[in-house]
């Protein structure tokens, strides 16, 4: 019985074989690295590719100034009422144009071929949707948590607050790309996926707006920012370990 | 030891059968709880004394919530059997399961939103388990929505199935999250029957409505596997003759 | 390279409805060559995605060099190449940089490799040009640039020959020729006949 649990856990993610000794250990650091430098490389080709088509880069950035414009149009321009609800706009502006950028991250790997080349590269395709998933962290996560600031100060947020904005939306937006990555895999194909992509992957962001709200709300009254911060860093954490894992389960079920 | 029953479960006919036979084990049962728990609930029981009459709406919301948890949990353990050892039966009951647990967290929450009117004033209130609830809710659907978008059954099984079980990973962080999240802003919560606290006359019915519930929601899988394994065998040979009795 | 032996026993498939697979059995001996012939839909890319191990039979098994290749499925795709109908390039990047993140995601390739065979496949002039400014011909002799490279001994092809013209076509049949003397196994799924070059081949007609 015990065979078949493992016989079947990897023919879910497989993984390479464990022999027994020192040879055993040596193969495994040489897969290791492998894996790294396989990470690295499709790591750097998303970066590379990403800078040759700029303009995509600048639209969930201009999509999160533009849903940051609508609340002062919509509610009062008064900077004292539009501070008290800073925090839900800023979350809710970063989540969405996260799920924007979500989209295109396996859309025209799958459309090309490159995606099933990962899966057949005899590499570990958990460590190369990593790989692919922090390239959308840094190129999209990342710019978002560093344009915050100025989406805060137009909102009437003291400056004081913008650090620990940036760091909550930068921790924030690790987990939301993760978890983005399962919900892109798995809708792989689909014809108009954006919908039923962000109603797949915003129940499970939840908690990540919770804590990250939370977190600019202490921010701009002021007072410490460790509680909430830690759990989006534990988040986080917890993301980093499993997502990749399940992403390329995702991606191995597209490809059938 | 023998593994036998558990490689049969696998097989398409024999789950067929098997339901049909289970089913009338489960309904009738099931239909006299639930009789029985509504009787003792809605006439036999006292009103709280607090909340009078309004309290008896609990007998339904409480079972639905714990349902709509209970199906999920459910649907997510069929899925993985399904996704890990490739049986596909697995898959058929789960795809069974959803639009029941779905039915389930709809009731829940309207009973909920009924059983807070009177107390709040307002038929919504963020009470972190509603809200849960709600978010359940949106699980469910994202679950069907998936299966209904992907046209390959095949992969929509195996995808579906990867969503459940990621999704089953992330209720309990949900749950947790949102009631940290209502807990700092002291929004009133109406939810209050710890069991201890509850009179012997008022916690009978409960349970026998949960077991009922219970019962019910496997009598109803049963009868929806039954269609689940026709549609997806229906090319297969055992099919005609099965159709005839 | 070393002498792997290709099995196939008793494959079913069934997509959805339809059962695609019927039973396919066959065995490839090293320096081996299986043409896979059939009309449009009969399975052929279907039966090479199920060698490959990215679609599961719903019976029978593949063996390498003796062994269920779902075993190790890792290093079986090690060591093997697919080629699918669209040659798997990133149109932003030159043809000379995509084989450096394709091949290099595998294995260590250095620029003198990279050099040699680009030049093997005639692309020297226009090797670090975006792939979007290449033709459908010049895009599958990249690929085959990346085949080459790969240096496995199990090459699974679907339509290799397709948008090439005959000189192409002498490239594809060389390149089997080469790894079939070096041992290696080669699959192929053809509308038409292989080039001459590949010489002598097993064939294995799929029906609708």
């Amino acid at each position: 019985m015990s065979a078949r649990v493992t016989s079947a856990a990897r023919a879910l993610a497989p993984e390479p074989a464990v022999g027994q000794g020192g040879a055993a250990a040596a193969s495994l650091g040489a897969d290791a690295a492998a894996a790294l430098r396989a990470a690295r490389l499709a790591l750097l080709r998303d970066l590379t590719l990403a800078f040759r088509q700029r303009s995509q880069l600048i639209q969930p950035l201009a999509f999160f100034a533009m849903v940051t414009l609508l609340f002062p149009l919509a509610i009062s321009p008064e900077l004292s009422r539009l501070r008290a609800i800073a925090p839900g706009v800023l979350w809710v502006a970063a989540l969405l144009a996260s799920l924007l950028a979500l989209e295109f991250l396996f859309r025209d790997d799958a459309h090309d071929g490159t995606l099933e080349q990962y899966a057949l590269s005899g590499q570990s395709l958990t460590w190369l949707m990593f790989a692919k998933t922090a390239a959308h962290w840094l190129l999209t996560g990342l710019p978002l948590a560093l344009m915050a600031p100025l989406a805060g100060l137009s909102l009437g947020v003291p400056v004081a607050a913008l650090p620990g904005i940036v760091v909550s939306v930068a921790v924030g937006s690790v987990t939301l790309s993760l978890i983005g990555s399962i919900g892109a895999a798995l809708t792989l194909g689909i014809k108009r996926s954006g919908t039923l992509l962000s109603l797949l992957t915003l129940p499970l962001s939840l908690p990540v707006l919770i804590f990250g709200a939370r977190a600019t709300e202490l921010a701009i009254n002021g007072a410490p920012l460790a509680a909430p911060l830690e759990l989006l860093a534990a988040l986080a954490v917890l993301g980093i370990t499993l997502a990749p894992l399940a992403a390329a389960a995702a991606v191995r079920i597209s490809l059938e | 030891m023998t593994w036998t029953w558990f490689h049969r479960l696998g097989s398409p006919p024999y789950v067929y059968a098997l339901a049909a036979r289970l089913t009338p084990w489960f309904a009738w049962p099931a239909a006299l709880l639930i009789a029985g728990g509504l009787a003792g609930g809605l006439v036999l029981a006292p009103p709280d004394y607090q909340q009078g009459d309004g309290f008896r709406i609990v007998y339904v919301h409480a079972p639905s919530a714990w349902m709509s948890l209970m199906v999920y949990m459910t649907m997510a353990i069929a899925a993985a059997v399904a996704l890990i050892w490739r049986i596909k039966v697995g898959h058929a009951v789960a795809a069974a399961c959803a639009p029941i647990g779905a039915s389930f967290t709809f009731v829940a929450l309207v009973t909920g939103a009924l059983y807070g009117a009177p107390m709040w004033g307002t038929y919504w209130e963020w009470d972190p388990r509603l809200t849960s609830e709600l978010i359940l809710l949106f699980l469910y659907l994202g679950y069907m929505g998936l299966r209904a978008g992907l046209e390959d059954t095949q992969r929509a099984d195996r995808a579906s199935a990867l969503l459940a079980v990621a999704g089953s990973v992330n209720v309990p962080i949900i749950h947790y999250s949102v009631t940290w999240w209502n807990s700092l802003h002291q929004a009133p919560t109406v939810m209050q029957f710890g069991k201890p606290k509850m009179a012997l006359a008022m916690l009978v019915p409960l349970l026998m409505m949960l077991a009922g519930f219970t019962l019910y929601f496997v009598a109803v899988l049963l009868v929806r596997l039954r269609g689940e394994v026709l549609s997806r065998e229906r090319a297969a040979s055992w099919i005609p003759e099965v159709l005839k009795t | 390279m070393s002498g792997e032996k290709l099995q196939v026993e008793n494959l079913h498939l069934w997509r959805g409805d339809r059962h695609v697979l019927k039973g396919v059995c066959f065995a490839l001996d090293a320096g081996g060559c299986l043409e896979v012939t059939g009309p449009n839909g009969s399975g052929k890319t279907s039966l090479l995605r199920t060698l490959c191990g990215l679609m599961y039979p719903e019976e029978g098994r593949v063996l390498w060099a003796g062994q269920d290749v779902r075993s190790d499925l890792r290093s079986f795709h090690a060591s093997l190449a697919y080629l699918g109908h669209e040659a798997p390039l990133k149109a932003d990047l030159s043809a000379r940089e995509n084989l450096h993140f394709w091949i290099g995601v595998r294995r260590r390739v250095s620029n003198a490799e990279l050099d040699e065979v680009l030049a093997r496949v005639g692309a020297r002039s226009w090797c670090e040009r975006l792939v979007r400014t290449l033709s459908a011909g010049q895009k599958r002799r990249v690929a085959l640039a990346g085949l080459a490279l790969l240096a496995v001994p199990l090459w699974l092809l679907d339509e290799p020959t397709t948008n090439l013209d005959s000189e192409g076509r002498r490239l594809v049949g060389g390149l089997i020729a080469e790894q079939r003397a070096r041992g290696g196994t080669v699959v192929a799924a053809v509308h038409h006949d292989l080039p001459v070059e590949v010489g002598s081949a097993q064939r294995l007609e799929l029906a609708a």
